[in-house]
């Protein structure tokens, strides 16, 4: 069992390395990128709400918080576009990191919904901050250096770093998962009075997971703002990232590794290539259409998430082989969530 | 000042279904905007006056929300109900913009009768006329809301099952049944929302991002589901933006809001009204 999901971790990796070198399209390579760093943070947003059942929707701050640290250094140091810019990522994921602090002081004092709210309160502070504020350019957003590269391979080195960002945040989520800190997290989620009482110390260990997370959603805009060129505060502060991100961990499985894995993979694959194949007109907005009804279909029937219900479909399918064959021992060892 | 009854009105709305369903209507701002929509659609095109289509888009928006109640919310149960309630009140949402979108288009429009642009001299101060009526209108709604709340048997069942459903259940209320009423009401109450919003306010599908997040604070602010926290945060925003837009710049006036919501929350974490948070096993 251990060797074959080996397999396929290594399986899959082999087919993101090859993706650009297969695919020479640029629209679908950018697709790809894009993708790439809604997968990074869908994976880190699970890896702090995930666990901890404090679902937090104002993600968004974090991103945009990346994305104009990589504008305004960029600007300011004068770099000209290149590779380079590629040292300003992690930048922007410690700008995003260190946002997160006072915010995560405020929002987690709160449970549950009053945290949702707030969480989305405070991304409004951030988004209005930033049309407001001079040196962010207001509406008109930034324009970040050129970048020098030729069309035919523009999109693979912004690949590449997406790739690597988002491999970064798998193993982080792995780590926490596997971790004292994961479980003490998890715990939180189950039952926050009962862990503080065994002596978790609940406050800090939320807060180290939500900057934690924070830094990947920092890095992901960061490169996002670097890919685009211009950057606008109602497209890097935007809502709609705020639930989105949410909606592919729901969508793949709520806590899972897996699932916002595939949640990113499916759901931003699929929204970006709508968008390209019908912008404008009518059919973008038969998108919404078709986009909001599937995802009603899936929560539906799938509450749990795709990851989930495949998994207890193939428990229940193994159980019903035991029953079938008397020779079997009986013993169905569930894996762990 | 005035509009601000207005917004407390929706708001009413939203931390009705929240306090007896456990529901976090994101939808709530779509559905504002489709009330606005129909209002705009009966006066344009029937010429029917705003108040007077008030008779019929409250109750269609009623008959949404039942709908909506009974084929989605109605079917989420478990631990995470409320966070999956929002992913789903958020797809309708996208559905029903995406159809507001094919119909009306994207550009903004902006509802008219003769007492929208209009305003008449008070003590030197010019006040719309649009203002004054929705006030009134909103009094009016929210008083029978009140009435209905406190003074009927019916709205006896209602704040059973706000205080303690599995309780209100043992005496023998049908929560079900005054869920999907409550969600009805909840979503009712937006059309006559969103007729005042759609004519103070150009609009178009896309307004609703603006308005769910302007409601969300209010409850929160207020007390989640606490009417009257809902009534007083509502008042207390619109006036808050209205003073720090006069006496000191519009470009902040609206962050102003989000920033007292951020204060009050760090000394009170309930909310205004709010009663503190109950353990949740």
């Amino acid at each position: 069992m251990f060797r074959t999901r080996s397999a396929l971790w290594a399986l899959a990796l082999v087919v993101f390395l090859l993706y650009p070198v297969v695919v020479t399209n640029p629209a679908y390579r950018n697709i790809a990128v894009v993708t790439l760093i809604f997968m990074a943070c869908a994976t880190s947003w699970n890896m702090f709400s995930g666990y901890s059942g404090y679902v937090a929707l104002g993600s968004a701050a974090f991103y945009g918080t990346g994305a104009y640290t990589m504008a305004l250094l960029a600007n300011h140091l004068h770099m000209a576009g290149g590779a380079a810019m590629f040292w300003l990522v992690p930048l922007g994921g410690l700008a995003a990191m260190v946002a997160a602090v006072p915010v995560g002081l405020i929002a987690l004092r709160v449970r549950r919904h009053t945290f949702v709210v707030i969480t989305i309160a405070i991304f409004f502070v951030f988004q209005l901050t930033a049309i407001n504020l001079s040196f962010t350019g207001g509406t008109g957003g930034l324009s970040l250096p050129y970048v020098p590269w030729g069309a035919s391979y523009f999109e693979v080195p912004f690949y590449y770093v997406g790739l690597g960002i988002l491999i970064f945040a798998v193993i982080l989520s792995a780590l926490v998962r596997r971790s004292r800190f994961g479980l003490q997290l998890l715990a939180i989620r189950d039952d926050e009075d009962r862990a503080l009482g065994l002596g978790v110390r609940v406050f800090p260990v939320k807060l180290t997971g939500f900057v934690m997370s924070a830094f990947v959603i920092g890095m992901g805009g960061a490169l996002y703002a670097m890919l685009q060129g211009q950057i606008y505060p109602q497209f890097v502060f935007n809502p709609i990232f705020d639930i989105t991100v949410a909606l592919m961990a729901f969508f793949g499985g709520f806590g899972t590794l897996l699932g916002p894995l595939l949640g990113g993979l499916i759901l931003e694959s699929a929204q970006q290539y709508f968008t390209v194949t019908f912008s404008g007109g009518s059919l973008g907005s038969l998108y919404l259409i078709i986009f909001g009804a599937l995802f009603l279909i899936v929560i539906l029937f799938m509450p749990q998430g795709i990851v989930i219900a495949v998994r207890t479909w193939f428990v229940a399918r193994a159980a019903r082989a035991l029953r079938e064959t008397p020779s079997g021992d009986g013993a169905l060892v569930g894996g762990g969530v | 000042m005035l509009i601000g009854s207005v917004y407390a009105l929706m708001a009413t709305g939203l931390t009705l279904i929240f306090g007896v369903m456990d529901i976090i209507n994101v939808a709530q701002g779509i559905f504002v905007i489709l009330g606005a929509y129909l209002s705009y659609a009966l006066s344009v095109h029937f010429g029917i006056d705003l108040f007077v289509g008030l008779l019929i888009t409250i109750p269609t928006l009623f008959v949404v929300g039942i709908v909506v109640e009974r084929l989605f919310l109605g079917r989420l149960k478990g631990p995470e109900r409320t966070a999956m309630s929002i992913l789903v009140t958020y797809a309708v949402s996208l559905v029903i913009e995406g159809a507001l979108n094919m119909i009306f288009s994207g550009n903004p429009v902006q509802l008219h009768a003769w007492y929208v642009n209009r305003s008449f001299n008070v003590f030197g101060t010019y006040v719309a006329y649009i203002d004054v009526l929705g006030f009134i209108m909103a009094a009016i709604l929210l008083g029978s809301l009140y009435v209905m709340l406190y003074r009927t048997r019916f709205g006896a069942s209602i704040r059973a099952s706000l205080a303690d459903q599995t309780a209100a259940a043992l005496i023998g209320i049908d929560v079900r049944r005054v869920s999907t009423i409550c969600f009805g009401i909840g979503v009712a109450v937006t059309a006559a929302g969103g007729m005042v919003y759609g004519a103070t306010n150009a609009f178009n599908a896309s307004s609703s991002y603006d308005l769910i997040s302007r409601l969300l604070v209010i409850i929160v602010l207020g007390g989640m589901g606490s009417l009257g926290g809902a009534l007083v945060a509502g008042i207390l925003m619109v006036t808050l933006e209205d003073l720090v837009g006069v006496v000191w710049s519009p470009v902040w006036s609206q962050i102003s809001f989000f920033l007292v919501l951020v204060l009050v929350l760090s000394l009170r974490p309930q909310g205004l009204f709010g009663k503190p948070a109950a353990r949740v096993a």
